[in-house]
């Protein structure tokens, strides 16, 4: 008994081991994708850092949608919110600092995802999508109209953040941004493979298949997703305060339909369900949009869209999820 | 002695058919009752609406004395009222072990910590080992649940239950598709559980029923036509007719 025990200790020990392996290899492909990419595009930092932004976005998807199930299709109004938090915050407030202006983005976002949260988790499936839509129309709408505070159409012009600690400043080649956006993604991501493992993360895996089980445990489903919901807000609104900060303005693109929509294509391109997942599917989406674009402007849609296809039908895990799955049967029939 | 659960008068219909005709009883810790009758009695519709899955159209539900008929199902979870399912409602691609450690986490009020991991908590994992041993599913205990047999999945139904710690356990035809070899892990786990948690167990299978319970209602159409000693129900003349209908004719079948 006592050895049945101790096994089972070792056991424990032996995977939490493999997932702290995996935690540092995560955390090593972020920083060796940064370096590889900074060596590659040394022109083009602002595209990369705008790519660390949306990989925020995404992961904070992932957080709702591929953690808990929840259908939406209005996520970005989680992303811009916090841009606009952190442009509002510079530009009407004077608050330039660019660690404040992110406090301000991850708050924006936070709520933003709370008031989401609070009218998409009263539906689900197909109502909840309408819902989901119908939030991201008003959230643009909204900024649109409140146009002496977001600049309307034109964007929020004028923001000048202040040297990153006081020292670094934002350069024209974008360096400082860029690596504050790795900083970022890199933290967030950290944090993120944390909550999804814990606990908490194990509650809402059990909400997203059968919440009707979770209640019979005792545990609120309701009250689980909004907390989701507030962290999911926190990490958009993070990207959405990064794209503040490095591109100086915040535009309504950062609050529509066309970038929830994206974000989620990027999602199921990488893989639901998993954070590595969201990041190859930003990756790859975001490549495409912009090197196949320049190459080949007339069909890039029509190449991401055969891939979105080709990737559904064939591989529903996304890409990343797939080829794990092929590695694991693959040290499967080895064994 | 004070009932621990009680319900009194429960009615509910279903369009023109009423599932549950004013159900009423009564149970004391320590309590172990078999409910029973044939299939469509109401059975599983009685564990729904005492539960809080479903609401009744009139009638109270007690539990401790304190009335819970306006506390949602997470509520009366919460005071102590936990049910198993007739058809297993299990995570497909969670473990046998995140099962059981999440049932334990949430009772104990930390399901919703955002750090560490179930594995490297001693005191959970100890629960988990225990109670999965018990029933026979510890070398499974990493498995995925769609990866594990029916019979085993059932098993885990009630390792769940027991897991949250209740106070009054109501179990819905826990051996139905367990295989028979595998009977004895239900029985040993329930010989097993506190002397004063009240078990109400519905089940089809008579030999558990009278190896198990020392009460036993027979719920007919809705109505509770039989509440005595195991000995007394097969001589009951109303339970053998209830049963005629059914249990003559499937004997025959089979
Ligand atoms: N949600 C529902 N809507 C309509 N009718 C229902 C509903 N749930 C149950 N019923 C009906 O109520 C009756 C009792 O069903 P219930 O599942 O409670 O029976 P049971 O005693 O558990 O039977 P079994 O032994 O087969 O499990 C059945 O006739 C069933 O069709
Ligand atoms: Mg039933």
């Amino acid at each position: 008994m006592t050895m049945v025990t101790m096994n089972d200790a070792l056991e424990g020990s032996h995977r939490k081991g493999r997932k702290f392996g995996r935690d540092l290899a995560g955390l090593a492909v972020i920083l060796g994708l940064a370096v590889v990419g900074y060596l590659l595009f040394p022109n083009n930092l602002a595209l990369l850092t705008r790519m660390t932004a949306i990989a925020l976005l995404v992961l904070s998807l992932d957080l709702v949608t591929g953690y808990c199930g929840v259908a939406t299709l209005g996520h970005a109004a989680l992303f811009g919110s916090g841009a606009y938090a952190a442009g509002i915050a510079a530009v009407h407030f004077g608050l330039t600092d660019p660690l404040l202006m992110l406090g301000c983005g991850i708050l924006g976002g936070a709520l933003a995802g709370l008031v989401c949260g609070l009218v998409i988790l009263r539906a689900h499936g197909l109502p909840q999508l309408v819902l989901s839509i119908a939030l991201i129309h008003l959230f643009h709408e909204f900024a649109n109209k409140a146009s002496s505070w977001t600049g309307g159409s034109d964007g929020l012009a004028g923001i000048a953040p202040d040297p990153l600690l006081g020292y670094f400043e934002f350069d024209l080649w974008g360096r400082t941004a860029y690596v504050f956006g790795i900083v970022l993604l890199a933290g967030v991501f950290t944090l993120l493979r944390r909550i999804v493992r814990s606990p908490f993360g194990m509650l809402c895996r059990g909400i997203k298949e059968d919440p009707i089980r979770i209640r019979a445990m005792g545990a609120s489903p309701k009250l689980a997703l909004m907390k989701m919901y507030a962290i999911s807000g926190a990490v958009a609104g993070t990207g959405g305060a990064l794209n503040a900060i490095s591109t100086q303005v915040v535009g309504l693109d950062s609050l529509s339909f066309t970038l929830s929509a994206e974000s989620l294509v990027m999602l199921v391109l990488g893989g639901t369900g998993s954070l590595f997942g969201a990041l190859t599917g930003t990756i790859v989406f975001m490549f495409f949009e912009d090197i196949v674009s320049a190459a080949n402007p007339f069909h890039w849609l029509t190449m991401v869209g055969v891939l979105l296809v080709a990737v559904v039908l064939f591989a529903p895990k996304g890409l990343y999820g797939t080829v794990v799955g092929l590695a694991m049967r693959w040290r499967e029939a080895r064994r | 002695m004070s009932a621990i659960f009680e319900v009194q008068n429960l009615k509910r219909a279903f369009g023109g058919l009423t599932v549950t005709n004013d159900v009423s009883l009564a149970m004391a810790a320590g309590d172990r009752v078999a409910l029973i009758g044939p299939n469509g009695a109401g059975k599983t519709t009685f564990v729904n609406l005492v539960t809080g899955n479903l609401t009744p159209d009139s009638g109270d539900v007690l539990i401790g004395g304190e009335s819970v008929t306006r506390t949602n199902a997470i509520g009366r979870v919460r005071r102590g009222l936990v049910r198993s399912f007739q058809v297993t409602r299990l995570f497909q691609e969670m473990t046998p072990a995140e099962h059981v450690a999440l049932a334990v986490l949430q009772r104990d009020g930390r399901a919703g910590r955002m750090f560490g991991h179930f594995l490297t908590m001693p005191e959970v994992m100890a629960e988990v080992i225990e109670l999965l041993g018990k029933l026979g599913l510890r070398e499974l205990m990493h498995r995925r649940v769609s990866e594990i047999a029916y019979g085993q999945q059932r098993l885990l139904e009630i390792a769940v239950a027991l897991a949250l710690k209740p106070k009054v356990l109501l179990l819905d035809e826990p051996a139905a598709g367990v295989p028979q070899s595998d009977t004895g892990l239900i029985e040993k786990a329930l010989a097993d559980l506190p002397a004063d948690l009240a078990v109400l167990m519905i089940e089809h299978d008579m030999d558990l029923v009278f190896r198990f319970a020392k009460r036993v209602i027979v719920l007919a159409a809705g109505t509770i036509i039989f509440d005595g000693s195991p000995s007394e129900v097969t001589k009951d003349p109303r339970v053998r007719e209830a049963y005629l209908g059914s249990y003559a004719n499937a004997s025959h079948a089979a």
